[in-house]
């Protein structure tokens, strides 16, 4: 009986995704899957947040851009060590590159310089959030909360301008140098790029332990407000931050871990172009899948071992467990930060397969949101639903948007040709229909169909 | 009446009367159904057979904030003011559906609860448990209610104060409203009783005078420790 | 005797860029908070939509300005905004109690816990976020963007003299070579930073317009109402009732939707009223009233939730601090210090760019040390 309904939604997804080959391209149509199984992922550790726990995490884009940005640092060359490579490449050849070679030959040193700053600054910022914690510690029985409070900032925002002081001249030598591309920032350690989705989901569960510390234990609404904040800071950061992440400039060229479409066109695979387009998606979108797969089975494993029996015992009846002595803000803790390394993973995922870092393309909460309606739509605390809810809204996501503007055109080309200004600025502003729709689509399905297409699979009293 | 929360009855054939200007007490073990009975009478619980009359008209049908109007007024257990509002402000509140002028009622509630006066621009927050529940009762009185009704009056305060409590429930006794408390401390509840009903399993097991009761040997067994 | 006027130009320094300009966004982020502390405190929920109702509010009333500028009319001095406000506010408060009645209402009524509510009104909020940008746009507008007409259009001569000679303009137009007007009205301002200087002949000065005059007496005035609603009127205490104790509330004879519909109509206005005072001094655009959310819910947890004075105290807060956090306290240093110690570099404890990070540093600390608020409001 519950049978049927996973075949009927996998079968429906099937026939949207052929359709859109059919209809828009092959390619089109293995973007729409690849992205929609990343987002799948994403779903899937937000699913664990909510349906297992109750936690409400309005901040899911931070966790993502977190998992994205551990790909440019652990994946990227090392900038200083470009610059290097790169004079020597010059110097054997230097003919008509004076100027360069003279560049690079000033900038080296200066960089280094600027790297070692760099570390002191740390260390002096290390230094004082090490004060600061040690007297708090050291008073927390002499004075008040509040008291406390002042002391701590004081000490903070005096190690901060010190730390300042050693820092900006270093950080304005950094975003200022480099050799080509690799350049305006400190780069990455050059290791490979799975490795990173890994790191990427350890960085993005650190970020949960340390944001779990401060906010869980709080009702959900301060648990929401707090997520989103911290998102807030964590994108403001990478935005800003050149020396780290390039800012606003953006990361190209992260390394895939599948031969791009041109390497499978030469030795030695020798591949046709549109097959070879064809082959790189289709590989990438193995790995993806691959990964999906281990994830449900170890969130299914979870789910279903006593632990898992344990998280929803307490998210049903939080009070009963509290008082059966069963600490549940640990618990609570344990699958916020499993759940963020999901999230991680999946905002790696995304960064690799658009091949860039774009930190301005942190929507806020639009990210977050989409996410959260995947989630709902497609079934609180159902692995599987997740799947399910991450490719049909990413599905309806990227189609609304030729839908609309189709919509629109067909409604008012008439009025627009005529030179009503008012016509064609409302058929520009078609796009604006998808936020439009995901909305409503939200509130219906909270409103009429809860549980999702894919409700819970374990009985709930 | 009969009936309880959904599932099975709390009460069973159990019947309660109040007549003006007299005390009528339910007592009776931890579960028996003493706070639902009241609550059924209040109309917070569904009958699932029986009826409750007030002043000769049925208002079964009707919903807890109908029954103020109607002259019953209910002072719950616990959380019983609002903390963030005045001592005035609550007698207000008390008095909300009131359309006419209140000040004389509040005067009254204010000679009855001296203590309360003098506290009347304080928080409601800021008094202490037994002025607390003095000013539970002030609310429910500024209704001008036929029936007044209390859960548990003396539930966690002092024995000095729960005798004042007690005292002052006599002077309410006075003006001529009907009186219906749940009470734990049975002894002290049925001396000022002038009907009491004791309550076992959702029903009546006796139904008497206070004194009465007070004098049954099996009620002295089971209820008051010999 | 140079000192007093080195430290006199340091004062007017800070008046000028930090004071002022905390003061109006203080005033805007407590008329905000002060709406989301009440759906807070008696609707029970925190209310994520607030910032696009904000925007929709402001939306409305720049749809009003632009409509009424298209048929030649100018308001100067009044600002056309302010004439709106109450058509602002009116359909904001039906908007409110729309959403409210077709929403919120069956998860009241089905007792759902607080989280639903919040996500529905994350819903909501992209409903009204696609809907303003969709009716308005999301590029800034100001509110005193300039306009362009025919010539035969308008009275050029009663124009110019009503709102000045450098607002309008007569020009020819490239593609149709015909002559067209273009009128920008101007804000009223009561003396410039200029003037001041040169008035005064210090090196540094503040300049005051109306709007941001208007914005303050307003707000103030929005303050002392509110104050007086909920302290001296019968429905005002039966809403503070219901805040602080919702059975004992309905146990009065307090009637639920009443309050809930007062709540819709007050948040609601002041709502409209900060987002359209807003957009008269900065500009509409839809973006920058989300982004007001976390100031403005850190405003409330500062202030205890559910505390209207909280509120207020908690929003000129977060306003100052973000403001004076974020400033590069350069000139003033070098007004203060001594000639040889005078500051080169920036002297700027955190960029501007972290101003939100500010008010979610400060809504941390508070959650750590101090979850109830400076108020004591509720925790939850």
């Amino acid at each position: 009986m519950a049978n049927s309904r996973y075949w009927l939604s996998f079968g429906m997804l099937a026939i949207l995704i052929a359709v859109t080959g059919w209809v828009q391209g092959w390619s089109v149509a293995l973007s729409l899957l690849t992205v929609g199984l990343i987002s799948a992922v994403m779903a899937l550790g937000l699913n664990m947040q909510w349906g297992y726990a109750g936690l409400f995490n309005a901040g899911v884009m931070g966790f993502s851009a977190i998992g994205a940005i551990a790909c440019v640092l652990v994946s990227m060359p090392w900038v200083t060590a470009s610059m290097s490579i790169g004079l020597e490449t010059l110097l054997q050849n230097p003919e008509g590159q004076q100027q360069a070679i003279e560049t690079l030959q000033q900038d080296l040193p200066r960089r280094i310089a600027a790297e070692q700053q760099i570390g002191v600054a740390w260390l002096i910022g290390a230094v004082s959030a090490v004060l600061a914690w040690g007297i708090n510690w050291a008073l927390r029985s002499r004075f008040s909360g509040g008291r406390r409070a002042i002391i701590v900032v004081l000490i903070l925002a005096v190690g901060l301008m010190f730390f300042q002081n050693r820092f900006d001249p270093a950080i304005r030598v950094i975003e200022s140098t480099g050799f080509g591309d690799d350049s305006k920032y400190l780069g990455g350690l050059q290791l490979p790029i799975l490795l990173a989705w890994i790191v990427g989901g350890g960085l993005a569960a650190l970020a949960a332990w340390v944001i779990g510390k401060i906010a869980l234990g709080l009702r959900s609404d301060y648990l929401a407000i707090a997520t989103l904040g911290i998102s807030e800071i964590v994108i403001a950061l990478l935005k800003n931050e050149g020396w780290l992440t390039r800012g606003v400039l953006n990361v190209t060229g992260l390394p895939s871990p599948v031969p791009s479409a041109k390497a499978l066109q030469l030795a030695p695979y020798h591949l046709e172009m549109g097959t070879s387009l064809i082959v790189n998606k289709v590989a990438f979108l193995a790995i993806i899948v691959l990964f999906l797969a281990a994830f449900l089975w170890l969130a299914h494993r979870a789910l279903h071992s006593p632990w898992g029996r344990m998280m929803r015992a307490i998210r049903d009846n939080e009070e009963a467990a509290g008082a059966m002595g069963k600490d549940v803000v640990m618990r609570h803790r344990q699958v916020f930060i499993c759940g963020s390394f999901l999230l991680g993973v999946g905002g790696a995922m995304l960064a690799t397969y658009v091949l860039q870092f774009e930190p301005a393309g942190y929507q806020p909460l639009r990210y977050t949101f989409l996410i959260w309606v995947m989630v709902i739509v497609g079934g609180s605390g159902n692995n599987l639903g997740s799947v399910v809810g991450g490719l049909l809204i990413w599905f309806v996501w990227i189609q609304a948007e030729p839908a609309a503007s189709w919509l629109f055109h067909v409604l008012g080309d008439q009025y627009a040709q005529g030179g009503n200004e008012w016509a064609r600025t409302m058929i520009d502003r078609a796009p604006q229909m998808r936020t439009l729709v995901m909305g409503m689509v939200l509130l219906l399905v909270l409103r009429f169909a809860p549980r999702g297409i894919l409700p819970e699979a374990l009985q709930r009293k | 009446m009969s009936g309880g929360y959904g599932g099975a009855d709390i009460l069973s054939g159990c019947s309660i009367e109040v007549d003006r200007g007299e005390i009528s007490v339910i007592v009776g073990p931890n579960g028996a159904g003493k706070s639902t009975a009241m609550k059924a009478i209040f109309g917070m619980i569904n009958l699932r057979e029986g009826s409750v009359l007030l002043n000769g008209k049925n208002i079964t049908g009707l919903p807890p904030q109908e029954r103020v109007g109607q002259g019953m007024a209910f002072v719950p257990q616990g959380n019983n003011v609002f903390a963030s509002l005045t001592v005035d402000e609550n007698l207000e509140m008390g008095a909300y559906l009131r359309r006419d002028d209140i000040r004389t009622s509040m005067e009254q509630v204010y000679e009855l609860f001296p203590a309360l006066k003098e506290k009347r621009r304080q928080s409601a927050g800021e008094l202490s448990g037994g002025q607390r529940q003095q000013l539970a009762f002030g609310r429910g009185l500024m209704t001008q209610p036929d029936l007044l009704m209390l859960d548990e009056p003396t539930a966690g305060v002092s024995p000095i104060v729960m005798d004042e409590l007690f005292d002052r429930i006599l002077e309410i006794k006075e003006s001529r409203i009907g009186i219906l408390i749940v009470e734990q401390n049975a002894r002290q509840a049925l001396s000022i009783a002038d009907m009491g009903y004791v309550m076992v399993n959702g029903e009546n097991r006796h139904t008497d005078t206070g004194a009465v009761l007070l004098a049954n040997p099996e009620v002295r067994r089971s209820f008051l420790g010999g | 005797m140079a000192y007093l006027t080195d430290l006199l130009n340091g004062f007017l320094w800070m008046f000028n860029f930090l004071m002022l300009p905390a003061i109006t966004y203080g005033s805007m982020l407590a008329l905000g908070a002060l709406g989301v502390t009440l759906i807070f405190g008696i609707l029970r929920f925190a209310h994520f939509a607030h910032g696009d109702m904000m925007a929709f509010g402001a939306m409305i009333s720049l749809i009003g300005v632009e409509l009424l500028n298209h048929f030649g009319i100018f308001t100067y001095p009044v600002p056309a905004g302010l004439l709106f406000l109450p058509v602002a506010m009116l359909l904001t408060v039906l908007l409110a109690i729309g959403l409210d009645q077709s929403v919120y209402r069956y998860y009241r009524r089905m007792k759902s816990p607080p989280v639903v509510f919040v996500m529905a009104s994350i819903g909501i909020m992209f409903l009204l976020n696609g809907l303003t940008r969709l009716i308005k746009g999301a590029e800034l507008s100001k509110f005193n963007a300039r306009r362009t007409f025919g010539i035969e259009e308008v009275d050029v001569a009663a124009l110019t003299e009503q709102l000045g000679k450098r607002a309008v303009r007569t020009r020819t137009d490239v593609a149709t070579e015909g002559e067209i007007v273009q009128v920008s009205e101007p804000e009223f301002v009561f003396f410039t930073v200029r003037q001041f200087k040169e008035a005064t002949g210090l090196s540094e000065g503040f300049g005051l317009d109306l709007i941001q005059l208007i914005m303050v007496a307003l707000a103030v005035s929005i303050f002392l109402g509110l104050y007086w609603f909920l302290r001296r009127t019968r429905t005002g205490k039966s809403m503070r009732a219901f805040s602080d104790n919702e059975d004992l509330a309905l146990l009065s004879g307090i009637d639920p939707q009443k309050v809930v519909f007062v709540t819709w109509l007050i948040a609601g206005s002041l709502a409209a009223v900060a987002g359209t005072m807003y957009g008269l001094d900065k500009g509409y655009k839809p973006f920058t009233y989300f982004q007001m959310i976390l100031p403005i819910f850190a405003a409330v947890i500062v202030g205890g939730i559910g505390n209207p004075q909280g509120a207020i105290l908690g929003g000129y807060l977060i306003a100052f601090t973000e403001i004076f956090i974020t400033a590069n306290y350069r000139k003033v240093a070098n007004y203060l210090l001594p000639e040889p110690l005078e500051v080169m570099g920036n002297l700027q404890l955190l960029g501007t760019e972290y101003k939100f990070g500010v008010s979610f540093l400060i809504l941390v600390l508070v959650l750590l040390f101090r979850p109830t608020g400076i108020f004591r409001g509720k925790v939850f």
